[in-house]
């Protein structure tokens, strides 16, 4: 996966002149980012579009909506997703908001990507999946790969984006591999995919965790249960056609994330199938998401604070089993 | 030092309209006419008019909420202005902005913050714009004395210092952040002094000295546009009406209430435009039409229309929100 976000800022960059790049470590001489996600564009593109900066992230994301406002594509790198607390003004009071106290004279076509995930003992200040806190932020757009074909499509489109976007890459899914997508490949912004087709259970998801929803799916296909598993794509605003459609046909949901779930985007798209499909429902919608805690340490506490495969699959069975 | 008469009747052009329309504001704002939240810039007209005639119209500003007096100078039509701290659909931003938020690219105001010390990295990021195209623009933000004990402002100095951008820190000393005295919130003698601390240039300078202030304007940005990189000015200067229209401002020391009346920038500006050989009969002409324009915007937000409701799914992204 780091190899197809790399290709696409890459052709991004060939292509437009206000592309640049942002961040901590990212230039050559820094070895290309932590990730190695700006590997080989410094000697492509030069070091005044390629920019290595202090840690300074209120610095980092100020500069690239200056830059968006003269017309440039910045792409500002957060190393890891608990830095984007330093620079939340920027991020929420600017970029977010400019458009529209502006009456819409200028726009902030910006890409803020960063890194995030439980499961490799980061803790709790490299870990928290945090895309409730903007979503909940008008002017924002929030995009999370779940497969290097769509990391690749999607920071295209992101880049493409006249609107600030957050596009958030989790630390787990680095290493997965896949057959590159043909060059130019673009995924929309706002549509889901539909990952597993099923006609008992919709298992709405995004990022990571499709994974595990994919999997649940076939072990509870040997129960006789049918899943469907949507893969949002994009957060937010996400694509409510394509989930209610879903639910529509199975009558019964799970809405399944890694970030805490109280509070969390599970409980507005769980609000808004009851608001829109109260009648046509045959259970309540469940809800899986982290404890509610720090992200811990320990990898035995890690995995106890992450949603574990078993609870999906009892979050699936409940609405099976729901009685009215 | 002396500076050419045109430049001086440049400044003097834009210190009194900036003057005449916040008095203007503060009279509507008296009479009941406006009800909307103002900083009032008396006291600051031409440290921010020196400042501005500096400058080319397609330079670039980044400014505050205390930023009518910056807006102003750097020629944002007085109607659209007008009419968006009236809150009408023909104000610079359709009324969605008001006073703390005024935009107009077309003159090169890109940001008016309502959050202290945020424009700075923000000015840093057109600057690098400009930078990379090789435009020649400059980049100017404004900011007060406040401004310089949040970490924004080290944050941007010292990433404008390591890549050379082409922006000018315009610190207008006004000795208070909000209600707290220069004194009882920094420790160092002038903020000027922190420019050291990045390997930046600084200067200090007497805000209401129109000669000194425009020379120490012009060269700052003269050495951004020659590739010099960016400069910290300090120009002392007084708030000379409390935080916001309205406020109390009786925590201000007699003293400095006094020193403050003493320092007016406009009659020692009029004193000064009489020693260029001006007479009172043609700065009584330039106010005369300065006035004019005043009136003839108030009476252009007045009469203009409120935005209307949809307005609040527009612009929010690119496409509208659905109703």
């Amino acid at each position: 996966m780091v190899k197809a976000i790399n290709c696409a800022i890459d052709e991004a960059m060939a292509e437009d002149e206000g592309v640049i790049l942002l961040g901590e470590d990212v230039g050559a001489k820094q070895g290309g980012g932590v990730f190695k996600i700006s590997s080989g564009l410094t000697e492509k593109y030069g070091e005044h579009r390629i920019r290595a900066t202090p840690i300074s992230e209120q610095a980092i994301m100020g500069a690239c909506v200056g830059a968006a406002l003269a017309g440039f594509r910045p792409i500002a790198e957060i190393m890891l997703m608990n830095f984007v607390t330093v620079c939340m003004d920027q991020i929420v009071n600017h970029a977010a908001k400019l458009r529209f106290m502006s009456g819409g004279q200028t726009n902030v076509p910006l890409v803020i990507r960063t890194t995030t995930g439980v499961g490799v003992g980061f803790g709790g200040q490299h870990s928290d999946m945090l895309e409730a806190w903007f979503a909940h932020v008008p002017g924002l757009k929030i995009v999370t790969p779940s497969n290097p074909a769509d990391a690749q499509g999607l920071m295209r489109s992101a880049i493409a984006c006249n609107d600030p976007v957050i596009f958030i890459e989790n630390i787990l899914c680095y290493g997965m591999m896949a057959e590159a997508p043909e060059a130019g490949y673009r995924v929309p912004l706002g549509k889901a995919a539909v990952t597993r087709e099923g006609s008992d259970c919709s298992i709405i998801t995004y990022g990571r965790t499709v994974f595990d929803a994919v999997e649940v799916a076939g072990q509870l296909a040997e129960e006789g249960i049918s899943v469907e598993v949507i893969d949002l794509r994009t957060i937010a605003p996400y694509d409510e056609e394509t989930v209610l459609a879903s639910v529509r046909k199975t009558g019964r949901a799970v809405v399944l994330h890694e970030a805490v779930k109280a509070y969390g985007t599970g409980a507005e798209i769980s609000a808004r199938l009851h608001e829109v499909l109260f009648n046509e429902l045959k259970a309540p919608v469940q809800r899986i998401g982290g404890a509610f805690s720090a992200v811990p340490m320990a990898s035995a506490l890690e995995q106890a604070w992450i949603p574990s495969k078993d609870a999906i699959k009892d979050a699936v069975r409940a609405t099976m089993n729901w009685k009215k | 030092m002396k500076i050419d008469r045109e430049t001086l009747l440049d400044i003097y052009t834009r210190t009194m309209k900036v003057a005449r329309a916040d008095e203007k504001f503060r009279g509507l704002l008296a009479g009941g006419s406006l009800a909307v939240v103002y900083y009032t810039v008396r006291g600051q007209e031409l440290v921010s008019a020196a400042m501005m005639a500096a400058l080319e119209p397609s330079d670039y500003l980044v400014t505050t909420y205390r930023g009518q007096h910056d807006q102003i100078a750097k020629g944002v039509p007085l109607n659209l202005l007008f009419a968006e701290i009236a809150g009408k659909a023909t104000g610079t931003c359709k009324g969605k902005g008001g006073s703390m938020h005024i935009t107009h690219p077309d003159t090169g105001v890109m940001v008016t913050t309502g959050v202290v010390g945020s424009g700075l990295p923000i000015a840093n990021g057109l600057a690098l714009a400009s930078q990379n195209r090789s435009d020649g623009r400059v980049t100017v933000t404004c900011f007060g004395d406040g401004a310089t004990n949040i970490g924004a402002f080290h944050e941007a100095m010292n990433m404008a210092r390591l890549w050379k951008l082409p922006v000018v820190f315009f610190c207008q000393n006004n000795r208070y952040g909000e209600h707290t005295a220069f004194a009882d919130h920094t420790k160092v003698e002038s903020i000027v002094a922190r420019a050291a601390a990045y390997g930046m240039k600084g200067v200090q300078v007497d805000g209401n000295d129109a000669e000194a202030m425009y020379a120490v304007a012009k060269e700052a940005v003269d050495r951004a546009r020659t590739g010099g990189g960016p400069t910290l000015i300090e120009a002392m200067c007084y708030r000379m009406m409390g935080h916001f229209f309205g406020a109390d401002f009786s925590y201000m020391p007699k003293e400095h209430l006094a020193e403050m009346a003493a320092a007016d920038p406009l009659p020692r500006l009029r004193a000064l435009m009489l020693d260029y050989q001006f007479t009172e009969g043609e700065l009584n002409a330039i106010v005369a039409g300065i006035d004019a324009e005043v009136e003839a915007a108030w009476t252009f937000a007045a009469g203009s229309p409120l935005p209307d409701a949809n307005e609040i799914r527009k612009d929010v992204f690119e496409e509208e929100i659905a109703a």
